[in-house]
């Protein structure tokens, strides 16, 4: 019971500081911008180790934080091991393929408004679909490893990309574009210095959404079967097992893994994209 | 020194929009000399955008005849004939401002050297040395106006076409500029064809004035400025200033029909 | 009414690449089949049986259109095999999970927008939630609850919910701070109060962020129900004919359960577009 008071003591202290600095004058400068979310998170966690503890949850239920590190430490090896499965083959080859395949489609669809007029809809409307469903039909197709696995990330972040990049491709000008024209620029510079340069704040917002869409497909098609490595296949297994330290471990680390790509991509758009309003601000 | 550059003769520019017809230019004729700074003006609508794009090859007219230095505007253009400047600067936000005055070099395939050299040469033109490595968003709209005239300087055309230049900047900017620019012209013996909503500025500026009015687009007025080409600020209060303004003023008037 | 034309030609040439694929992926199972038995097969004789195999590997688009019929149209919708059925166990999944996560959604945006302190400590992680492969917990979920006797529409309803929470958040949170500071001096130079201002201003200029998050929402919701119904080894719902068709290699069936999906799908986004378009108009905030 003195832990779940103790956890609930934590968190009314911490909301208080929270409290105090949001309201207080340096409430503007970044280490309170930064100091604020994290005791928030630490407060979470307490929180739960607290009341996971004090009222003796059950483990299969909920395993305390502290019992999830342990696993987490204790699991570095098969963690990575899955992380190598699922990531970087399935996830990461699919998204290179899925990504390239949706620029190249989009570039060559590019001197047909016809072609583009059919597929921009199409592809807004495929892109809202629950594209995961073919996971099982890929499977069967490519079998049970990382191939397959990058295949049905490769259809989940085609169409988003292509959708973003013909956007793209049509952001410049009407004006930047008679520019080029009384240079008597071609079609291919026209492309290459005007509407790629421009288009890339879009394609990097298609890029953006499909760091995690990828990390989702590679996850779940191993919900469709898999080789015995993985962190789909993974959880799905400890999940049956009811070892839940293990489970949360492996979220941990598609979590980790999920912000570091996306923070990976978002750095590499502040430095090509470094001349956009959103960037400058 | 009346050697034609561009003549039309009976242009005629329909477009067809979704409401139907609508005609830009009518029966337009005018012959601009070598070295004439000549202003388009008029109220919205009349049709100077529309003369300057064809001059420079971005529409094309449904009737009439145009000629520029003896050839079709787009083989003019093949040629290197136009610098065109627009109302916004419409720089490349990704390119320093010397990348931008790069830009046409890099097109027409001028040799890296040579590159660096005419960078250098029209950005001391329009007075923005020193200002090649930032990029156009850290600079004011005057800066930036002037950088595309650097721009539409770099590679040399003949024919300097301007769509309402300065139209996004205030008065006082607007005034330096105008100098500037006509000491631009001075040095560098361009023709430059200029479009104005200012009858001040048009003067000011202008060997020829083209007066035009709307529906259909046409030329109302052609007024040969009596000024000297050396024009300090102070001539906008000369009574010879005062006549030609009021003639533009007429002019305008005229082809106005407020009913 | 110039997209129609193109879309339609997209949507053949779609369904002849279909049709090319499901010849060119099952010819090895006849060729095998033929040799079997000793026979030679004519070129015809090969593409008729491609398009009219048990078990392609890529069910010809008649065949899956046969099986949608014989599986809505001609089953009594109680029954096990029909797809209606199936249907309607995931929808009403996604449509209570989605109420769920849409209201407090909304409801932790108005606080984020009224708190400051709220705002610095949830907004990074809400934020940071999008990144996160959200939907690896599905299967944690359903057997938690599972093992505590909740069954049935409710874990699924929770995923749904968690996946359509923080797209409403996050757009809710913009929508809300989209008036401009001229707007919200204007309101205080009439001495609105807090409550009037959030009433005339904050709410309606939110409306068209949240239908954009909405519309995510639904989509989401609709895949958090598929997936959950995938770890339990479910009978029922969309995800469970996935599931079984994947077990027993029921191509066709995999191939209906996903079109139905994305009908479903279409359907829902739809949905909430019609609304999005009457509520606008009705504010006067049409497009
Ligand atoms: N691309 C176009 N399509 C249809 N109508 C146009 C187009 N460009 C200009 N116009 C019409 O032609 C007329 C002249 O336009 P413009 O040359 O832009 O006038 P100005 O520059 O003098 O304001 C206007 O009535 C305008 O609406
Ligand atoms: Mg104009």
């Amino acid at each position: 019971m003195n832990l779940v008071i103790g956890a609930l003591v934590f968190w009314g202290a911490a909301w208080w500081v929270n409290l105090r600095i949001a309201n207080g004058r340096g409430r503007d400068t970044r280490a309170a911008r930064l100091a604020v979310p994290v005791l928030f998170g630490l407060t979470l966690l307490v929180l739960w180790e607290g009341l996971v503890r004090g009222l003796n949850v059950p483990g299969v239920i909920l395993p305390p934080p502290s019992a999830i590190a342990t696993r987490f430490a204790a699991s570095l090896p098969i963690l990575w091991v899955d992380f190598v499965q699922t990531f970087v083959k399935g996830a990461l080859s699919g998204y290179v393929i899925g990504c390239g395949a949706a620029v190249a489609t989009a570039i060559i669809i590019d001197r047909s408004p016809f072609l583009q007029r059919g597929l921009l809809p199409v592809g807004n409307f495929i892109a809202a679909l629950p594209v995961i469903g073919i996971a099982p039909i890929l499977v069967m197709w490519f079998g049970f490893d990382w191939q397959s696995k990058a295949a049905v990330v490769v259809v989940m972040v085609f169409f988003p990309m292509l959708v973003n990049t013909v956007q793209g491709l049509a952001a410049s000008t009407a004006m930047q574009r008679d520019l080029m024209q009384t240079y008597s620029a071609n079609y291919w510079q026209t492309l290459l210095k005007l509407r790629l340069p421009a288009a890339m704040p879009f394609v990097f917002n298609g890029l953006k959404i499909s760091t995690t869409l990828a990390l989702i497909g590679a996850i779940v098609a191993e919900f469709f079967g898999s080789p015995i490595k993985g962190m789909g296949f993974r959880i799905s297994t400890e999940v049956g097992r009811l070892s839940l330290d293990m489970v949360w471990a492996e979220i941990a680390v598609a979590a980790l893994a999920g912000s570091a790509f996306y923070g990976l991509v978002a750095a590499i758009e502040k430095g090509v994209t470094f001349w956009h309003p959103s960037q400058r601000g | 020194m009346t050697e034609p550059v561009i003549t039309a003769e009976k242009l005629d520019l329909t477009f067809q929009t979704n409401d139907g017809p609508v005609q830009a230019l009518r029966d337009v004729n005018l012959t601009i000399n070598k070295g004439d700074f000549v202003s388009f003006i008029g109220p919205s609508g009349c049709g100077k955008t529309t003369f300057l794009r064809v001059i420079a090859a971005l529409e094309h007219p449904t009737g009439g005849h145009i000629t520029v230095n003896g050839m079709t505007p787009d083989e003019a253009r093949q040629s290197r004939a136009y610098g065109y400047v627009f109302q916004a600067a419409g720089l490349y936000p990704w390119r320093t401002i010397a990348g931008n005055i790069k830009l046409p070099l890099e097109i027409m395939g001028f040799p890296k050297a040579e590159q660096e050299e005419r960078v250098k040469n029209v950005l001391q033109l329009v007075d923005l040395e020193g200002f090649g490595k930032k990029y156009p968003w850290q600079l004011s709209g005057g800066m930036q106006q002037r950088a595309s005239i650097a721009r539409a300087l770099a590679f040399d055309a003949d024919i300097l076409l301007m769509d309402e230049p300065f139209g996004a900047l205030d008065e006082i900017v607007r005034d330096h500029l105008n100098e500037q620019l006509l000491a631009l012209w001075a040095r560098t013996q361009k023709t430059i064809g200029f479009v104005t909503h200012s009858i001040p500025e048009a003067v000011y500026l202008s060997t020829k004035i083209v007066v035009m009015s709307p529906r259909p687009g046409r030329i109302a007025d052609v007024i040969e400025s009596p000024l000297p080409r050396e024009r300090p600020l102070e001539i906008r209060d000369t009574p010879e200033f005062i006549a030609v303004a009021h003639r533009v003023r007429e002019g305008l008037r005229a082809g106005h029909s407020y009913d | 009414m110039n997209r129609i034309l193109p879309v339609l030609t997209v949507v053949v040439a779609l369904i002849v690449l279909w049709y090319l694929g499901a010849v060119a992926m099952n010819a090895q199972w006849t060729r095998d089949q033929a040799a079997r038995a000793g026979q030679e097969l004519s070129f015809t004789g090969i593409v008729a049986d491609t398009l009219s195999q048990d078990r392609p590997k890529l069910p010809a688009p008649h065949q899956v259109a046969a099986e949608l019929w014989q599986t809505t149209v001609q089953k009594s919708i109680t029954s096990k095999r029909s797809l209606v059925y199936h249907g309607w166990v995931t929808l009403s999944a996604t449509l209570l999970g989605f109420a769920i996560g849409t209201g407090a959604g909304i409801l932790l945006a108005v606080g984020i927008v009224h708190n400051r302190a709220m705002d610095m400590s949830v907004m990074p992680w809400a934020i940071a939630s999008q990144t996160i492969p959200i939907l690896a917990i599905a299967p944690m979920i359903i057997v938690v609850l599972n093992s505590i006797g909740i069954q049935g529409v409710l874990p699924k309803a929770i995923i749904s919910a968690y996946l359509s929470f923080f797209p409403v958040v996050v757009g809710m949170v913009k929508g809300l701070r989209s008036p401009d500071a001229m707007q919200l001096d204007l309101l205080k130079t009439y001495g609105a109060s807090g409550g009037e201002t959030f009433r005339k201003l904050r709410l309606p200029s939110s409306m068209p962020y949240l239908f954009t998050s909405l519309k995510v929402g639904i989509a989401a919701s609709l895949v958090g129900a598929i997936v959950g119904e995938l770890p339990t080894g479910a009978v029922r719902g969309l995800g469970a004919r996935l599931l079984s068709g994947s077990y027993y290699g029921q191509t066709v069936q995999i191939w209906a359960a996903l079109i139905a999906a994305a009908a479903l799908a279409a359907a829902l986004v739809g949905v909430v577009g019609l609304i999005q378009r009457a509520t606008l108009k009705r504010m006067g905030m049409e497009r």
